[in-house]
């Protein structure tokens, strides 16, 4: 993987860097989690992990305000935990129950949270991109300085419809950032596979539209490109595309025989370029941390997983009433 | 503390499976990530990896055995010095819950409101009426709602300086502005979806579809993401919205250009559709859908556009959902029927009125929801159904209007429902052939006689 753009150099405080580190590392420990329950058949049907990409989301989200939106695919576990929505209510939905963000009727790739300016949690590959271009129609609607982050993977980027998207984005200049998740595989089909051009960066310039590629390894390259796509958003200049190189680490979902990459590529990844040890690094050989503070986080993050996980089996299945509301609103 | 490892779920669909070969051994020290066995699914062959460090204690299930239901305990690991003999050390894994599937009520069937019908006229008996296309009405409408509730803006394909393909958005740019009247490339896919978006924003977007034939390549965002959001989201956000413009067959323009998409979107929880015939019934079903909380689809005709009926003058007049409208009381036989059905309907009314023939045409409006009580009350008076619509016959919505008469008034009935409904091929360009396509009034009054055995 080409790492580029990596900033060391990045103006960032000990807290923010620990922070990353809590961050990251909550989202690590919360899909091992989950990985586990689905082994123990807690959890059903399809669950896409988000081990390896931490970096991604608690990059962008470091840039971002009250009243700011997010929208991604069925991988969004992670997304939920960095714009600070409950694991126990994240997890209590992956196992189904009425605990759950969705009181159990979503499901793994269905969450939402009003609350957390979450609009979900889709399951159709490409689909939430016009959706995300749509929060950010009603922010400029409305006239204020919200932006949307519109995530989507390296597979998603061959949809017709994000490039429909990108057009109405770009003519009616809305407040949205296109972030392409490029873990570089496709399900099982790698990018060299599946796609004509490598750069996805460079995808939106046919519409004008200004891209970037960043180091998804290295947070603090992810977040000094969230500033600046952001503040490129907030002053009205309209959409701005993020290619974000990153690495998933498990499967694409949890019954991917992994037969179309070898364990080598993906230990190598974990060894050299792991965005929570790099973060690890940072805080020791920096003396921002000693090992026992980063013991003491490990403990503390195992600790709400755990609850989470106890939460997600305690909680009860729905009522059987829940199969008939929320159907329609009248609201 | 020693943890078993249990036999993995490794598919949605995996009960059990082959423990196919174990890649480390008793005593073995490992950590996050290593591969400690090999483990065949139902569907292909995967790698078991470890989530925690520690040593592995003890192997429980040999490799090479068949048939290991899942969370059966597999192996024990803990740390250094521990004692793993006993797998019974860990706790016994957790049962899911089981599924509550044998609680659900026996029957199949949704829900069907039988509350007696609602027979309160549309308007006030007195109302100054004028006479008006349904151009004019949907126009109107919208108009009026536009003014009423600024979040409320139109978006589609020619609808601001074109003045719409079919000008009903005629002259609202320039009421409105073009931030209110929002012109889009042709685009239909990504104009849907953007304006799904707009809606779980907090705006009520009316999307207009040049036709409804071009909204096929948009038809993920209505159902995935408009009809189903507010039950994924647990109620928490829905798509308060209205996707409109003309269905059906229109004149000579062949197959792509003339399906009625009615019982597709019919078949939809989440969305609610509306097919008005009148002048009347569009200008209050349109005020009503772009006030619902919930998508909408509204299929309009462009042959009716031109068409003029009496309106009320009145300052809010709407109509509800799931009220069918009686247009001619009769005896004999309950004719079925919305939209541009309802043109063969009416007409064939008139002619078996001259042969003595009483027939009851009830106009659904609304085709989810749908009013049964107005139609199970008319057959158990008249005794016999036929129903009409220009759609394809196969799973068409008056094959589920007869399947509920059959379910609910079986021993009303007089003689099997018929179905009105156009051929099952795709539309033909030349004239003879489409006007054989679509339903005939000839049909609708030979079908009345069957079923009165005249």
């Amino acid at each position: 993987m080409a790492a580029k753009k990596t900033s060391k150099k990045s103006n960032v405080s000990a807290d923010e860097l620990l922070a990353y580190y809590r961050d990251m590392l909550l989202i690590r420990r919360f899909e091992e989690k989950a990985g586990q329950l689905y082994g123990m058949g807690l959890i059903g049907g399809f669950c896409h992990l988000y081990i390896g990409q931490e970096a991604v989301v608690v990059g962008l989200e470091s840039a971002t305000k009250e009243g700011d939106k997010r929208i991604t695919s069925y991988r969004d576990h992670g997304h939920m935990l960095a714009c600070g929505m409950d694991p126990n209510g994240v997890m209590a939905e992956l196992t189904g129950r009425e605990g759950g963000y969705s009181k159990g009727k979503g499901g793994s790739m269905h969450m939402f949270s009003k609350e957390k300016h979450f609009y979900g949690g889709h399951g159709i590959v490409g689909a939430q991109v016009p959706l995300g271009a749509g929060l950010a129609f009603s922010d400029k609607y409305k006239g204020n300085d919200n932006v949307t982050f519109a995530y989507f993977g390296d597979g998603a980027a061959n949809q017709g419809q994000i490039y429909e998207t990108f057009n109405m984005a770009a003519l009616w200049d809305l407040p949205v950032i296109f972030v392409i998740e490029n873990n570089q595989y496709a399900m099982g089909t790698s990018q060299a596979r599946s796609t004509s051009t490598p750069d996805l960066y460079t995808r939106g310039e046919a519409f004008g539209i200004k891209g970037e590629i960043v180091d998804g390894m290295d947070v603090l390259a992810v977040k000094e490109a969230s500033e600046k796509a952001v503040a490129h958003c907030r002053a009205g200049k309209g959409p701005y595309v993020l290619e974000v190189k990153t690495y998933r680490y498990r499967g694409h979902s949890m019954s991917d025989p992994a037969k179309y990459r070898t364990r080598d590529e993906v230990q190598k990844m974990r060894d050299e370029r792991d965005p929570i040890e790099q973060v690890r690094d940072m805080l020791l050989t920096g003396k921002h941390a000693t090992e026992d503070d980063l013991k003491a986080i490990d403990k503390e993050i195992k600790g709400v997983v755990n609850e989470s996980a106890e939460f997600a089996k305690e909680s009860p299945e729905p009522d059987l009433s829940e199969l008939w509301t929320d159907i329609y609103t009248d609201a | 503390m020693a943890t078993e490892l249990l036999m993995p779920a490794l598919s949605p669909t995996m009960e059990e499976g082959t423990l196919a070969k174990w890649l480390v051994k008793e005593g073995d020290e490992v950590k996050s990530g290593d591969i400690l066995a090999e483990i065949e699914t139902d569907k292909a062959t995967m790698e078991f990896e470890a989530v925690d460090e520690g040593i592995v204690g003890k192997i429980l299930i040999a490799e090479g055995t068949e048939g290991v239901k899942v969370n059966t305990p597999i192996a024990v690991i803990g740390e250094e010095g521990e004692d793993m003999s006993t797998a019974s050390a860990a706790p016994a894994a957790e049962e899911a819950p089981a599924a509550a599937a044998a609680a659900v009520p026996a029957t199949a069937a949704a829900p069907v409101d039988f509350a007696p019908s609602d027979k309160s006229p549309d308007w006030p008996e007195g109302t100054e009426m004028k006479s008006m296309t349904v151009r004019e009405a949907l126009n109107e409408a919208m108009a009026e709602e536009m003014t009423r509730d600024e979040d409320v803006f139109l978006m589609g394909e020619e609808v601001g300086e074109y003045q719409g393909a079919y000008k009903i958005s005629q002259g609202l740019l320039d009421k409105f502005g073009d931030k209110r009247v929002v012109d889009t490339p042709i685009t239909e896919h990504g104009f849907a979806g953007i304006a799904t978006g707009a809606a779980f924003g907090g705006l009520r977007p009316i999307v207009e579809f040049m036709t409804f034939n071009f909204a096929m390549q948009a038809i993920d965002q209505i159902i995935n993401s408009a009809a189903k959001t507010l039950y994924m989201s647990g109620g928490q956000m829905g798509a308060p919205m209205v996707f409109r413009g003309p269905n059906g067959a229109a004149a000579r323009v062949g197959a792509q250009h003339s399906q009625c998409y009615a019982a597709w979107y019919a078949q939809i929880p989440g969305l609610k559709v509306v097919m008005p015939y009148t002048a009347a019934d569009a200008k209050g079903l349109m005020k009503t859908a772009i006030r619902d909380n919930n998508p909408v689809i509204f299929l309009e005709n462009e042959i009716l556009y031109g068409k003029s009926f009496d309106v009320p003058v009145m300052d809010d007049f709407t109509i509800p959902f799931g009220k069918a409208r009686v247009a001619v009381e009769g005896d004999d036989v309950t004719i079925v029927s919305f939209g541009i059905g309802m043109t063969y309907a009416m007409e064939a009314a008139e002619k078996l009125a001259e042969e003595g023939i009483s027939a009851e045409v009830i106009d659904l409006r609304t085709l989810r929801p749908i009013d049964y009580a107005t139609v199970l009350e008319s057959v158990q008076k008249t005794n016999r159904c036929i129903t009409v619509e220009e759609g394809f016959p196969v799973g068409s919505i008056g094959n589920h209007i007869g399947a509920t008469i059959m379910q609910e008034a079986f021993d009303y009935l007089d003689a099997p429902v018929i179905n009105c409904a156009g051929k099952d091929v795709p539309m033909p360009y030349a004239a003879n052939l489409e006007r054989h396509a679509l339903i005939t009034t000839e049909e609708v009054i030979a079908a009345v006689k069957q079923v009165t055995y005249r």
